[in-house]
């Protein structure tokens, strides 16, 4: 009686010591965690603070605290950069560019998963093996064929070519085979419906999650693109948002919160909208990233 | 029937044939053009190329800008990939740990410079070391740990630190993201097992977690090797397009766009853009049969 009474307290210290001992390992875990976190965005707060901030201040001191020029910094960037411009050339490019990727792309795939013509396997495999190939390979070519079909300097060089999305492609193929039966197509073709009707009535309302989740990431690369929009334009008016805050840097050298306040602009919006879509964002790489 | 089945399976045709002509248009033969180019010299003008042969080629293999530009490549991509590899398994153990709070809120914090344009945060990096006024200045003179303003871009393992660690930072929420996911793969009784027998974090770590997540670590070091090889945008924006100090942060990208688009060099510019191909597509030969190799034993 006795002793089973001590070993049972023994056992509740136990317990209670390693209780202890989890919490004191979860609390390290979470100052190396937020330790990092602050790491992490503190380039970005410092981005927001300086841009707030007079470019002397800036220059002379450490600031942590917003200060009163944002509206004063925002004329002088906007005296010399069209940034509202640029984010109107930068919705217009990768709207359409995604919008085309996404209609083409979800076709090619269909087209791939449904149909059983010749060379399906093969002209798959030649889709898979461009996701091998970086665009900037054939970059000087890519220039001469812009030049000679007149789309230097065009905003449909930087459209078109984002039909050629292979990442896309494979995906939405992979969740056609999966989701879209093949008596679903059978009978709508009994109901006398053509194949595009199938493809744009049926087949797409079946598929739209994978066209979404591709799509974000299509929008993504589009709006991040700087190599080739460097390449074929030349006209100012129709820079993009990463070309014109590249640009800002050379504009106002010196001028440190004009170009605060430029920089913020590029990526403020991208913060904002990844707070609303992180979920569909962090879900659909690791559908592209792991196979199960 | 059967004559109707094959009309039907011949709309497949059809339906892939917007890709496939963008595909030809825009990569393949963009690629055949520039490997046609690389054996002339040409200004890019409407001079018709002239064809040099291998005149080309030889310069490129003799290149010490080249080769410094691929040793520049490859040292700041390990200073990336490295440590990248390293915290994006750490965190991901980390945060697969279920009783865990606010799981949502950091991954959505390390994640974020990954989502963001590459030419702001190069950008936003070139005035933070700015010399001598950038805030990093500032704040490590605050801090006392330098006495007087330090210039990144005039030493070459600060500025090549300098756009590995901005890398770094742009890519390890990602793995960490990518690792998680194959931890959830790993099926729990492979765990619990373990558990069983007695064995600790760590040997778990080693033995379990580690072996099952190896096909993941492959396939980033793959896709990161594809990006990293082809590095442009933050070291040319960070070092104003010289690759400075001494182009020892100039990548192969950057090199090829200089020459061809800055020095109107074309013929030479396409021959460095096959040097480059030929490197990738030796890589990733390279990657593909330790691939095989390992699902071989799966």
């Amino acid at each position: 009686m006795d002793s089973s009474l001590v070993k049972e307290k023994k056992f509740i210290k136990d317990k209670t010591t390693q209780k202890n001992k989890a919490k004191l390992s979860n609390i390290t875990l979470y100052i190396i965690l937020m330790g990092l976190a602050v790491l992490t965005f503190l380039p970005f707060y410092i981005m927001m603070i300086n841009a707030t901030r007079t470019s002397n201040e800036i220059a002379t001191q450490l600031n942590f605290l917003p200060g009163s020029a944002l509206i004063d910094n925002y004329r002088r960037m906007r005296s010399a950069v069209d940034i509202w411009q640029g984010f109107k050339n930068s919705l217009i490019i990768s709207i359409s560019s995604t919008a085309l990727a996404a209609y083409c792309g979800a076709l090619t795939a269909y087209g791939f998963a449904k149909y059983k013509f010749k060379g399906n396997k093969v002209l798959f495999w030649v889709v898979l093996g461009t996701m091998m190939f970086p665009a900037q390979l054939g970059l000087i070519g890519f220039f001469r064929v812009c030049s000679a079909l007149n789309l230097i300097n065009n905003r449909l060089a930087l459209i078109l070519p984002a039909i050629a999305n292979a990442n896309l492609v494979f995906f939405v193929k992979l969740y056609i085979d999966a989701a879209v039966p093949n008596e679903v197509i059978e009978s709508a073709r009994i109901d006398g419906c053509s194949e595009f009707m199938i493809f744009n009535k049926i087949v797409i309302p079946m598929i739209i999650p994978s066209i979404a989740t591709m799509s974000i990431f299509a929008f993504i690369q589009s709006w991040n693109n700087y190599l080739i929009p460097l390449v074929v334009l030349y006209d100012e008016s129709k820079y993009t948002v990463p070309i014109l805050t590249a640009m800002a840097k050379g504009v106002y050298r010196t001028d440190f919160g004009a170009v605060y306040v430029a920089v913020a602009l590029s990526i403020v919006p991208i913060m904002i909208a990844f707070l609303f879509c992180s979920k569909y964002i962090i879900g659909g790489l690791t559908a592209g990233a792991v196979k199960e | 029937m059967f004559s109707k089945k094959i009309r039907k399976d011949s709309y497949g045709y059809i339906f892939i044939l917007p890709f496939f002509i963008i595909l030809a248009t825009f990569i393949i033969y963009p690629i055949l053009y520039s490997i046609a180019i690389s054996f002339t010299k040409w200004d890019g003008s409407i001079i018709p190329p002239e064809f040099i042969g291998l005149n080309n080629y030889r310069r490129l293999v003799g290149d010490a800008f080249f080769l410094r530009s691929i040793r520049n490549t490859w040292i700041m991509w390990l200073g990336c990939i490295i440590p990248q590899m390293i915290f994006g398994l750490g965190l991901a153990v980390i945060l697969s740990e279920k009783k865990l709070k606010g799981k949502g809120f950091f991954r959505w914090v390390y994640y974020l410079p990954n989502i963001v344009t590459m030419a702001s945060v190069g950008t936003l990096v070139f005035f933070l070391i700015n010399w001598p006024h950038g805030s990093i200045n500032r704040m490590l003179m605050t801090f006392g740990i330098i006495n007087e303003p330090y210039n990144f871009l005039q030493s070459t393992l600060a500025a090549r630190a300098t756009i590995s660690i901005t890398l770094w930072w742009m890519w390890f929420g990602y793995s960490m993201i990518i690792f998680m996911a194959g931890i959830k793969a790993i099926p729990e009784e492979y765990f619990e097992a373990a558990r069983v027998d007695g064995a600790n974090k760590w040997q778990i770590f080693w033995n379990i977690t580690l072996p099952c997540l190896r096909p993941i670590i492959l396939y980033q070091v793959v896709t990161s090797v594809i990006g990293g090889l082809t590095m442009f945008d933050v070291p040319y924006i960070v070092t104003e397009a010289r690759g400075g100090p001494q182009t020892t942060t100039l990548t192969m990208v950057m090199y090829l766009y200089n020459t061809t688009f800055a020095n109107y060099n074309f013929g030479y510019g396409a021959t460095i853009g096959v040097g480059l191909f030929v490197l990738v597509m030796i890589f990733v030969a390279i990657a593909f049969k330790i691939i095989n190799k390992n699902a071989a034993y799966d």
